[in-house]
């Protein structure tokens, strides 16, 4: 463990937060969004706000793929796994996110066969094991995990295999970082910008955020000292009159993105007019969809698709917790009806949900930091 | 499902596009999918990190490190990815 220490060091920690907040204006108020679900979870795990002055806030973005989707399509998968002789199969985490006729766990104690599966290679594997029946992967996630969706559908071709397809779901960072900037309900300073999404699409493709809005953004690793350092780039900008894209996680992420899985993507899928984001509406050009060519492995297109759109439950805040615009304790329901066990909204369900973050960890963050740093 | 799980490359596995690789995963063997890493030399005992059973970007020792002793902390949401990755039969 000699390697990790350094990303935990207690002294390195305390270091960084009196150069952060050297760094700050006394008067001024910095709302600092982390686009990012994993970078989320970091924050509450070890309490990184703990360490940053009282006047930076760490407001968090919509980056968890599992919150973004609306009730609409959870129905839509249910009605798909409902046709005869389908097998529809998704993420796990995707099994208990409520959508307006239950979850896939609850279609499946109606009869379904809905299946958890790790990988897309694995829902084609399930197609190829029984060539009788359709296998629908629900597919879900970011620039991540797209690619590997679009090679799984690459696949499927190479090998002839006629009983798979794709209920596409991807959707793309960029054109959700846009609809936040354009909301009128959130004025933010900077942006911690997303580590696995970047490792694909690089990090060229936020430089209008800098050169358009004037604010600063950095790509960050997942360690607790990671993210301090990405404040203290952002706070080192603001002092230097900056505004620049920087890449804190360079030991991962290349300025240029993956070259391979960016062609991939550009091959197997198109870009969506329209898709609606739970939380944040409709936002154009801002999800993916099976291109043409390969149409006969889209879902939407071999199946019939009720597509009908349902509003989120009255009392779920999860919009406004997605847009930066409530902390996940301000919700009328965190906590009360609505957790981990029995989620009302998605940003309850996944692990990279800024609401079962707090849930898990926010509470004990401080004392789980001196914890567990200095053990 | 966002989990990125680092892995050390065992062996190259030949056929379905020679796109296939056995992994030490935690000290499991798992095979995984290398056809986003088309443009990069990967050899035998190299890191990677793994999402959804592909490899998605080359690390070194340290960073895989760092990764696998994040993962642990978190505790049950790895537990599931990790039995999830054992259930998974990719090929």
């Amino acid at each position: 463990m000699k390697f990790v220490d350094e990303f935990r060091n207690p002294e390195l920690a305390q270091v960084l937060s009196r150069e952060i907040a050297q760094l700050c204006e006394p008067n001024r108020h910095y709302k600092i969004m982390e686009v990012c679900g994993g970078h989320t979870h970091t924050i509450y795990r070890y309490g990184v706000q703990d360490h940053l002055p009282e006047n930076i806030e760490l407001v968090h973005g919509p980056g968890c793929p599992v919150c973004v989707i609306p009730m609409g399509r959870v129905d839509d998968g249910i009605a798909i796994a409902e046709r005869d002789n389908v097998i529809l199969t998704c993420f796990g985490d995707m099994m208990r996110v409520p959508g307006g006729r239950g979850s896939f766990l609850e279609a499946n104690a109606r009869g379904t066969d809905i299946r958890m599966v790790y990988s897309p290679l694995d829902a084609l594997r399930i197609a190829r094991d029984n060539p009788d029946r359709q296998v629908v992967f629900y597919a879900i996630g970011f620039e991540t995990t797209a690619p590997s969706t679009a090679l799984t559908i690459l696949r499927a071709e190479a090998e002839g295999i006629d009983n798979f397809s794709v209920f596409c779901n991807h959707v793309t960072i960029i054109p959700a970082i846009k609809a936040i900037l354009d909301s009128p309900d959130l004025r933010l300073d900077a942006f911690i910008g997303p580590g696995h999404v970047s490792t694909v699409i690089g990090c060229r493709p936020y430089e209008w955020i800098s050169r358009d809005f004037g604010l600063p953004l950095v790509c960050a690793g997942f360690e607790p000292l990671d993210l301090l350092q990405s404040v203290y780039m952002i706070m080192k900008q603001f002092t230097e009159g900056r505004a620049e894209v920087e890449n804190q996680y360079s030991r991962v992420v290349s300025y240029d993105g993956n070259p391979v899985a960016l062609k991939v993507l550009a091959n197997v899928f198109a870009l969506r007019p329209f898709f609606e984001w739970r939380g944040l509406g409709s936002i154009a050009h801002s999800a993916l969809q099976v291109a043409p060519k390969f149409a006969k492995y889209d879902a939407e297109l071999r199946f019939e698709i009720p597509g009908v759109r349902v509003a989120d439950p009255k009392a779920c805040q999860c919009g406004e917790v997605l847009k930066g615009v409530l902390k996940p304790w301000e919700c009328k329901v965190f906590g009360t009806a609505c957790t981990p066990e029995t989620p009302i909204g998605t940003c309850m369900v996944s692990s990279e949900g800024a609401c079962a973050a707090y849930y898990n960890f926010g509470q004990y963050a401080k004392q789980r930091l001196t914890l567990e740093v200095l053990s | 499902m966002c989990l990125a799980i680092p892995g050390q490359l065992v062996s190259f596995l030949p056929g379905n596009g020679d796109q296939l690789a056995l992994v030490d995963v935690v000290g499991v063997k798992r095979k995984i999918n290398i056809g986003l890493m088309d443009d990069v030399k990967l050899e035998i005992g190299d890191y990677v990190l793994i999402h959804v059973g592909f490899a998605m970007s080359k690390v070194d020792e340290k960073e895989a490190a760092e990764a696998l002793s994040m993962l642990e902390l978190m505790g049950q949401a790895f537990t599931d990815e990790l039995r999830a990755v054992a259930e998974s039969s990719i090929e």
